[in-house]
């Protein structure tokens, strides 16, 4: 060690605690067989769902296999509406991004018709009037300005129905 | 110790890229196939651990969606290793061993084509002195390659009758993604892609899943026929940084199967998850292999190395090979980390 470097000892004591190293890797997703078939479908403006050979339920989106039952669901699919039924909600308070609508707004948890899995989204209802087993229905974007992706619905909007019985959500609550 | 065995496996085609499925998608009739062989499903196991990587599949907890090839109703015992799946499978092991169950299901999964595999592998390193540099794993690889010729520990012709041994022994095995025959002297004809390692010297980038079934005692014996069972299983790990350990030869490799017992009883049959020609000599010179061993009968790393699945591949090509009769007793062995940093060795016996 040099004088000049022994002089500076305590300088070069000091511990490093800053080092730039920045890591960025470059990916090539592929949704998948069974993502890509409902995200190509949800670009035509249709929901598909899946529907599992063991018990019959419906999972929405479509998916590869039964998350219970560990069988693949082939190629069948089953075109759902986009009404449903508000399960549960919660009132968002605090900005997001990419959400459409102004503060505050509700977050959803939808049962589309026909599905036996729920759909999170967001809902553009009075905050007075929000409640569990509400009709609601998606509000969809310009059909120019649909893509491969659930944004296409901007959001859900309650409809003039008369709310749906309880017992035909509540497993979902 | 509890007599523990592989009554099952059953693994996917190597493919250097899956354009269209996603990991699931690619696991989902190998847990199936082991399925209709064995019985069991995922959820009739006592327990359930896979090995795959967040940085192959470029999303956090990539691992938790590979349940949905498994079924995870009645919820199921579960567990994960962010490494090869023969250490899952050693989890699993240890698992029975403690008497918490009885059955295991253990499967691994990758898709590594969907990044830049030797750039991803470069994470795996120091952090602080070597990650920064973005060294990629055939340069690191190809370090070890050339210590190895300069110390006249290895020689080219020796590398490359390797690959010429595994591609052969690989036209055998459907599921192998390189195979056919060469030549020693077109091997050395080649181009270097990180001199000295050539094209021929490098495991291809191979997207796929494997999944094996452990049971223990009569179990075992119920659900197969001739199972495969677990003597010994080891796993030692080396220091991370390549300036602190001996590239020459893999000693924690040697350390492992003495632990597992290789050296007490003739060994049929080897399988070894090098992936490089100069590793797999290696490991087997580790491994104290004679002659008489059949190295590779599936073809090896080389001939097919789906990441995080690979090495638990070995153990099941191994297994099979005992259950299906033509061995007694096999060595079958995975690797993780740069340049054979740590390595796992399991021995396997008919009787």
């Amino acid at each position: 060690m040099s004088d000049s470097e022994s002089d500076d000892a305590g300088k070069t004591s000091e511990p490093v605690t800053l080092l730039r190293a920045p890591v960025s890797l470059d990916y090539e997703y592929s949704a998948g067989q069974s993502a890509s078939r409902f995200l190509r479908a949800i670009e035509q403006g249709k929901l598909l769902g899946q529907r599992c050979p063991v018990d019959g339920r419906v999972y929405f989106p479509s998916r590869g296999s039964c998350p219970q039952h560990a069988v693949t669901f082939g190629d069948e699919v089953v075109e759902l509406s986009d009404k449903g039924t508000l399960v549960t909600f919660s009132i968002v308070r605090i900005p997001s991004e990419n959400i459409p609508l102004e503060l505050p707004y509700i977050t959803a948890n939808v049962l589309l018709d026909g599905s036996d899995t729920i759909l999170m989204h967001v809902l553009d209802a009075s905050l007075d009037d929000v409640h569990m087993g509400m009709r609601v229905q998606a509000v969809w974007k310009p059909k120019e300005e649909w893509t491969t992706s659930t944004a296409n619905i901007m959001y859900f909007r309650p409809i003039d129905e008369p709310d749906a019985d309880y017992e035909s959500y509540k497993e979902h609550i | 110790m509890r007599d523990v065995a592989v009554v099952g496996f059953a693994q996917s085609e190597s493919v250097r890229r899956e354009p269209d499925r996603n990991e699931v998608e690619i696991l989902i009739p190998v847990i199936q196939a082991l399925r209709e062989q064995t019985g069991l499903s995922g959820p009739d196991c006592d327990f359930i651990c896979s090995g795959s990587s967040d940085y192959l599949a470029g999303q956090s907890f990539a691992f938790i969606s590979g349940l949905d090839a498994v079924g995870a109703w009645p919820p199921v015992a579960e567990s994960h290793v962010e490494m090869d799946g023969a250490w899952a499978l050693y989890e699993a092991w240890v698992k029975i061993q403690m008497g918490y169950a009885d059955t295991a299901l253990v499967y691994g999964f990758g898709k590594p084509s969907m990044g830049d595999l030797p750039l991803t592998m470069a994470l795996q390193l120091d952090p602080y002195t070597m990650m920064p540099l973005w060294p990629d794993a055939i340069s690191i690889a190809a370090l070890q390659a050339r210590h190895c010729l300069d110390a006249d520990i290895l020689t080219p012709e020796r590398m490359a009758a390797v690959a010429v041994r595994d591609r052969r022994h690989a036209k055998d095995n459907p599921t192998a993604q390189v195979k056919g025959d060469w030549t020693i002297e077109e091997i050395l004809a080649e181009d270097f892609i990180a001199n000295p390692l050539r094209k021929s010297d490098c495991a291809p980038i191979s997207d796929g899943a494997s999944a094996v079934l452990l049971a223990a005692g009569d179990r075992a014996s119920e659900i197969c026929d001739r199972p495969a069972w677990i003597r010994g299983i080891e796993h030692i790990c080396e220091p991370m940084d390549l300036g602190v350990r001996d590239l020459g030869r893999s000693r924690s490799t040697q350390i492992a199967a003495e632990k597992a017992g290789v050296g007490s009883g003739k060994i049929d049959i080897a399988e070894l998850s090098a992936p490089f020609t100069h590793q797999t000599i290696l490991v087997e010179e580790a491994l104290g292999l004679d002659a008489e061993t059949i190295v590779n009968p599936s073809g090896g790393a080389l001939a097919g190395n789906p990441l995080m699945a690979v090495g638990l591949s070995r153990i099941g090509e191994a297994a099979s090979r005992i259950s299906d009769g033509q061995a007694d007793r096999a060595v079958a062995h995975a690797t993780s980390g740069p340049c054979l940093q740590q390595n796992l060795v399991c021995v396997l016996e008919g009787n």
